[in-house]
């Protein structure tokens, strides 16, 4: 017998039982929502989904790290959180079909304002489980398929390429990361799978949004994307329409590989209801020659900690990240960006946008690590905090870790404020003070905003002026 | 009927200090006046109270616009109703840009007489600015530069002059437009103000030297001393100035530091 120990002796008895009693159809199995977790809940969410072995372990181990990691003491308070008080996995034909009259008016008002379609506006609030993209989704599917792409959640990823997908996941974050990649590698659901063959452009945004009648929203999501040799692909998630939810934590892990001579740019709007913990690990690895490419957009949410990396792991790899963080009343976006220079001569760049209003706080944390050996590295932080009001807040920790003499590294910080000088100036124009206000911001987001693609820049910006709205008395 | 802007024993003070001790002018729509003085006599002060800055404060007198008082009424009401005043330090707005700002402007004056107005559209847009810069000679690629960000002074006062044109006011205050610009450039923004200027328009340019007023020729010259006009004229009386410098108005008018309020 092999030496596979407790868990392959599980396994056997799990068979036994599916040949003698049938029950290992999931329509069968009687899968009962609950709240909290444990090692129960893990198993059950594995059998549920006929995973491989290999990924029902990989989920308990990152189970029993999540139980012995501490808290972050570092970072937004993240006190409130009960983890006790969450259903990590709910079964996608259970899933509760909220009733439209319960979603909150101000999430109503704003997709009414942001002009969103009805079909959608009805999805987005959790309310239909179904979007009407199907035909849209198959057309595109198709012409994907032409070209080899792979483009699927990352679910069905994981049955039909399990093989690729091994090879892959969690090697970039691992569960040891921290407390909440753990807590993702043990209950993750739903995200999305890609894989772009050698020396295919794919020619349009893959959007979320074009699965978004796949399981893609969840709490968990766990995103893997391998873009091979002299590939090019640009992922887009999110939108930018309120996504109403009455779970209070989202915890999502994205990995990314960029072979040699790829780019992959990986853009998110995000923009939770101001209930959410939004607290998500993601890192990509750039090889020789590639470029990596993070547009972060954080509009939403209660807390968000997020700060995207870029491992260059290789010469000439090269990482980017462009980010801007909106800090309404009783939220803070703590985010920022880190490159790892790995290698020699590899080159990154950050930029880093914030703004805050009404009490709002915004963090910029980052770290550029130059590892000893990695010579003829660039690297260049720029961080600009906009704050809007005298309650508001904005801090900057820039960590810069150097351990080679012949480098590059800049950093610039800038903080500014819409000037009385500036309102005068628009507004006798003819622009009123709320008019005024939205422009200078409009234009302090601007580097971001035309970075992406056009219906998203468009509701980008309205979006900007709706959080802008109501802050002049 | 014409637009009239009338001013009338304007007091303003600035942080604590009295600076306009009673200016009375009027300014109608198809006249050209000027406002000469030396610096610190308060030319400044009136142009950025006639369109409301929050800093400075009327102590005294009226400003009325068409007979009404617009002392009560807000910068971009003020603006809405006809006045513009082309800035002496035009402000950057980086990311924003001109063609964007422009548009934002018209279609704000829009929705202020009609709030169902849907604003001016693209193509019709386009062409209004694309007529207004080539009547004003400017290269097309200003529209997509971020407003006033890296400009030149020249360029800047450039721009000021093209929302003059795109946005049509009435009366038009230039705050020491010809600052800091050297011959050539002062030379297109003044053929710009010509152009412009004509039976729809009123301008009061204010200026501390008398060169601009080679190009643009005012009917009436004021000189300001000490937060007063102290002197009204026909345009010889800005080259009475260029010969004589201001020290003749000191003498006759001058009274020693502004006094607190």
């Amino acid at each position: 017998m092999a030496t596979g120990g407790k868990a392959d002796e599980l396994r056997g008895i799990r068979e036994d039982y599916e040949q003698k009693y049938g029950f290992h159809t999931p329509e069968e199995y009687v899968f009962k929502a609950r709240k909290g977790l444990d090692r129960e809940i893990v198993e059950q969410i594995s059998y549920m989904k006929g995973e491989p072995d290999w990924m029902r372990e990989f989920r308990l181990r990152a189970l029993d790290i999540f139980f012995k990691k501490p808290m972050p003491t570092w970072g937004a308070d993240l006190s409130e959180i009960n983890f006790d008080d969450i259903y990590y996995y709910i079964k996608p034909a259970d899933q509760q079909v909220r009733d439209w009259d319960d979603v909150p008016e101000y999430i109503k008002e704003t997709f009414e304002r942001l002009g969103v379609p009805e079909a959608e506006r009805k999805f987005l609030a959790g309310v239909g489980a179904q979007f009407e993209s199907e035909v849209v989704y198959h057309n595109i599917q198709k012409h994907l398929e032409d070209q080899g792409v792979i483009f699927l959640d990352m679910d069905s990823g994981l049955r039909k390429y399990p093989d690729l997908v091994k090879e892959y996941f969690g090697k970039l974050v691992p569960p040891t990361d921290n407390k909440f990649a753990a807590l993702n590698s043990a209950v993750w659901s739903g995200g999305t799978f890609i894989y772009v063959p050698p020396g295919v452009h794919v020619d349009m945004p893959l959007q979320a949004y074009f699965r978004i009648n796949a399981q893609n929203m969840g709490q968990f999501e766990r995103t893997l994307i391998i873009a091979d040799e002299d590939s090019y692909v640009h992922y887009v998630e999110g939108c930018t329409a309120v996504i109403y939810s009455t779970d209070s934590l989202h915890s999502a892990v994205v990995e990314i590989f960029v072979k040699p001579g790829a780019r992959v740019r990986y853009s998110t709007i995000q923009n939770w209801s101001n209930n959410v913990y939004n607290l998500v690990t993601k890192r990509a690895a750039a090889y020789r020659d590639a470029t990596m490419e993070w547009i972060d957009g954080n509009i939403g949410s209660k807390v968000t900690m997020k700060y995207p990396a870029v491992l260059l792991m290789e010469p000439g790899a090269h990482g980017e990240m462009l980010s801007i963080a909106f800090a309404g009343r009783g939220q803070h976006q703590d985010a920022g960006g880190k490159m790892i220079h790995l290698a020699p001569h590899t080159t990154s760049q950050i930029v880093s946008k914030s703004i805050s209003k009404d009490g709002g706080r915004s963090t910029y944390r980052g770290l550029v690590r130059v590892r000893k050996g990695a010579h003829g590295c660039r690297s260049k932080v720029t961080c600009d905090a906009l704050i809007l009001d005298e309650h508001s807040r904005s801090d900057t920790y820039p960590v810069i870790e150097v351990g080679e003499q012949d480098v590059e590294i800049g950093h610039e910080a800038s903080v500014s404020r819409v000037t009385e000088e500036q309102l005068f100036y628009l507004m006798s124009r003819g622009l009123d003070e709320e008019q005024s206000n939205v422009m200078v911001v409009s234009g302090f987001i601007e580097p971001f905003v035309k970075e992406l693609p056009m219906e998203y820049a468009v509701e980008m910006n309205r979006l900007i002026a709706l959080q802008m709205e109501g802050s002049v008395g | 009927m014409s637009a009239t802007l009338e001013i009338r024993n304007l007091h303003v003070s600035v942080e604590g200090r009295l600076i306009l001790n009673g200016v009375n002018l009027t300014v109608r729509q198809g006249e050209i006046h000027a406002l000469m003085g030396p610096n610190g006599s308060g030319k400044s002060t009136l142009a950025n109270t006639i369109m409301g800055h929050p800093a400075y404060i009327v102590e005294q007198g009226d400003i009325l616009f068409d007979g009404q008082s617009i002392l009560d009424l807000k910068t971009d009401e003020r603006a809405r109703l006809g006045l513009f005043l082309a800035f002496q330090y035009p402000v950057a707005i980086p990311g924003v840009t001109v063609a964007n700002f422009i548009r934002t402007a018209i279609n704000a004056r829009r929705r202020a007489l009609d709030p169902q107005d849907k604003g001016i559209s693209i193509p019709e847009f386009r062409k209004l600015l694309k007529a207004k810069m080539d009547f004003l000679q400017m290269d097309y690629n200003f529209a997509g530069r971020y407003l006033n960000d890296g400009f030149s002074g020249g360029e800047k006062k450039r721009v000021e002059v093209l929302q003059l044109a795109a946005l049509e006011p009435k009366i038009a205050i230039l705050d020491e437009t010809d600052s800091g610009l050297d011959i050539d450039a002062l030379r297109i923004v003044a053929e710009g103000v010509n152009a412009l200027a004509g039976p729809s328009l009123g301008v009061l340019v204010i200026t501390h030297y008398q060169r601009i007023l080679n190009y643009i020729k005012p009917q009436y010259v004021h000189i300001m001393l000490e937060g007063r006009i102290v002197e009204s004229g026909g345009a010889d009386m800005a080259l009475k100035l260029e010969e004589k410098g201001y020290d003749w108005v000191r003498e006759k008018y001058g009274n020693g530091a502004p006094q607190a309020v």
